[in-house]
């Protein structure tokens, strides 16, 4: 793992309207650690990742990408950095097959708009392979035959086969039982393992201390403070999710960092 | 599964028939398949029972009577592969038929037979633009959108033939059904026809290979290879028994191996199979929802003109009744009872042909049984609910097979 952050976001706002989802928010991903981000409904979780998937363009901030500060107008311009999104509600076609839906969007095609399928077969193949996801039966099989863990497997596969270096996932596990929560965390660990940032937002703080290298809290809009897994305890980051002070005040300069740790 | 590269790439194993089919009944996956045993068995039961049913003579009536109607249902695939519905495709066809017979007329226009024609096509695809557009656009919901449709242009058609019948006269037009090809073309059709189908066929499974992908059903393959040819060669035969291979079927069969290739070897027809069973996940994609809507659109309203001015050219004229009567009705049955889905994401351009081809053969063989009209649109009827009755089930099976 470097050090050097390969996302920063700096004093990030955003509102919708009268409501202030994001009040001066700092937040940073490394390469190849997992940075959960947690907090309570309307904490502005969600909006966060928006914000960096290029679905709500953010009203002040700054974005620094690979030591670059860069703008994000759209999802392209997200994709274009290597930025991919697994969303809640999994974004999958049920009546397409594993292939079709890893290339949605996508397709290999040649001069006259023809569908490469096998290189797109093979591919999907070895992707699903690098990524030890080797309980889908076949990768021809429509994506509504498969179990949630396996269709979550996809997701996650199909935001990593694109040369991405950042895959935020939204809540993969919400929907999963048991065996395949393990299942969906394991692919997780591995995806940082193979260096690239990954950013978990989850409710779960068992699979979040099972899973993430750091912890980031936000609270009623604001970051309440970076935590180490190592280094802290369930009931501290409840304590930052439930009652955590912001780490920056404004106007008192010396609070930008470690108000928390 | 432990082994390594090989065995991953190599997957998925060959099944064995009997497995593939009990897999594709759990999945509720059948496809067309009891329909093409329906029609099986409603063809013996009528070369059996109906006199002049098996004849080379009314094979050709039966392929008149289907061409026109499986025009619009192949439009209809699509419509209802995005999961949306198009009810203005009948009177829609009229229209074509209203502009080729009047611009033709010697006393009128007079425009040569293929601008016609050009021009016909081109107006009714841009009323499928113009429908799409609103459908996909402003997001009136498709059913309000061209059920407007089929009142306009019904009334439009109803205005633009004051004289109440127009004769069709040119040559050219009434030759899109009224043209036999020689013996020798018709073989000569049949044979290209074939070495199309095996070239691509064996084409994409040998490639397949190539990358290391196995052939899935090998068993499937050969049984595909000898049976479209023979189906092919044996329609040719029986064709040229009688007044050789119709230029509608030509045309049937062409529309059939295009719009395949569209649907299921472009992008284009990828994303329209994406829109239909996830229209949030396409958008998400970077796919644009809306122009594939409005392209799905101006496809239906393009095959609609196609079968429109077939209509015409087959009863060599047009009248107030243009694209009334059980056509729209007809097209839409035949493209579900071919087993498209009505909820998006599920069908195949073919369907449309076995469906039109299984409701003409029933209306045909029991005209010649001497059954009223009334009984026929009952029995089509109840294929039609049974259909849909089954497309409901099997989309509940596959859902619960996911789980």
């Amino acid at each position: 793992m470097s050090d050097a952050a390969l996302l920063e976001l700096r004093g990030i706002y955003k509102s919708f309207g009268s409501v202030q989802a994001l009040t001066d928010v700092d937040f940073e991903v490394r390469a190849g650690e997992v940075m959960a981000l947690v907090g309570d409904n309307g904490a502005g979780k969600s909006t966060l990742i928006k914000c960096v998937a290029g679905i709500h363009p953010m009203d002040e901030g700054e974005i620094v990408f690979d030591g670059r500060p860069v703008s994000i107008h759209g999802p392209k311009d997200a994709a274009k950095l290597g930025i991919e999104v697994v969303y809640q509600d999994l974004a999958l076609c049920d009546n397409l097959d594993v292939v079709q839906n890893m290339y949605l969007g996508r397709e290999e095609r040649d001069w006259f708009q023809r569908l490469k399928e096998p290189p797109m077969e093979a591919k999907t193949a070895q992707t699903l392979k690098s990524l030890a996801v080797t309980t889908i039966k076949s990768i021809r099989q429509p994506v509504a035959t498969l179990s949630g863990g396996q269709r979550q497997s996809v997701a996650v596969a199909r935001a990593v086969m694109w040369n991405s270096r950042l895959v935020i996932l939204d809540e993969p596990t919400a929907a999963l039982g048991v065996s395949q929560t393990e299942q969906v965390l394991a692919l997780v660990r591995r995806l940082a393992e193979q260096g690239l940032a990954v950013v978990l937002i989850s409710h779960n703080l068992h699979d979040i201390f099972e899973t993430a290298t750091r912890i980031t809290v936000l609270r009623l809009g604001r970051d309440v403070g970076v935590f180490d897994r190592d280094k802290t305890t369930q009931e501290e980051v409840v304590h930052a999710i439930t009652a955590g002070i912001p780490t920056k005040v404004a106007g008192i300069p010396g609070t930008g960092q470690g108000a928390a740790s | 599964m432990t082994t390594g590269a090989a065995a991953v790439t190599a997957e998925p194993e060959v099944e064995s028939l009997g497995a593939r089919i009990r897999g594709n009944i759990r999945s509720g996956n059948l496809g067309s398949t009891p329909v093409i045993i329906a029609l099986g068995f409603v063809v013996l039961a009528f070369a059996l029972w109906a006199p002049n049913f098996f004849t080379p003579v009314n094979f050709s009536n039966l392929i008149g009577q289907l061409a026109g109607t499986c025009m619009l249902a192949y439009g209809v695939v699509f419509v209802l592969l995005i999961g949306e519905i198009d009810l203005s495709i009948a009177f829609v066809s009229g229209i074509a038929g209203v502009l080729v017979a009047r611009l033709q007329l010697p006393t009128g226009a007079h425009l040569p037979g293929w601008l016609c024609i050009l021009i016909a096509l081109v107006a009714t695809t841009l009323i499928g633009a113009f429908q799409g557009t609103i459908v996909a656009r402003i997001g009136v919901p498709s059913f309000v959108v061209t059920l407007a449709g089929l009142l306009i242009w019904q009334g439009v058609i109803l205005q633009s033939i004051p004289q109440g019948v127009i004769v069709i006269q040119d040559h050219l037009i009434n030759d899109v059904y009224g043209y036999f090809f020689s013996d020798t073309a018709g073989w000569i059709m049949g044979v290209v026809i074939s070495a199309i189908y095996l070239v691509v066929t064996l084409g994409s499974a040998l490639s397949g290979r190539r990358h290391g992908i196995a052939i899935r059903d090998p068993l499937m393959l050969v049984f595909k290879c000898v049976a479209i040819p023979a189906i092919v060669l044996v329609t040719v035969w029986i064709c040229n028994k009688d007044r050789g291979v119709p230029f509608a079927l030509l045309l049937v069969v062409a529309m059939l191996l295009i719009l395949t290739f569209l649907a299921k070897r472009t992008t284009f027809g990828r994303h329209v199979y994406a829109v239909g069973g996830n229209a949030e996940a396409a958008r998400r994609a970077g796919i644009n929802v809306a122009r594939i809507r409005i392209l799905v659109f101006m496809i239906s309203g393009f095959m609609s003109g196609l079968g429109g001015i077939v209509l015409a050219a087959r009863l060599n004229s047009v009248d107030l009744n243009a694209g009334g009567g059980t056509l729209l009705i007809d097209a839409i049955s035949a493209a579900v009872i071919g087993g498209t889905s009505l909820f998006g994401g599920r069908g195949e351009v073919r369907n449309a042909l076995i469906g039109s081809a299984l409701i003409a053969t029933i209306a045909n063989g029991m005209n010649i049984k001497g059954y009223s009209t009334g009984t026929i649109y009952i029995v089509t009827g109840a294929i039609l609910l049974l259909a849909v009755t089954f497309d409901t089930i099997a989309r509940r099976v596959q859902l619960r097979a996911g789980r």
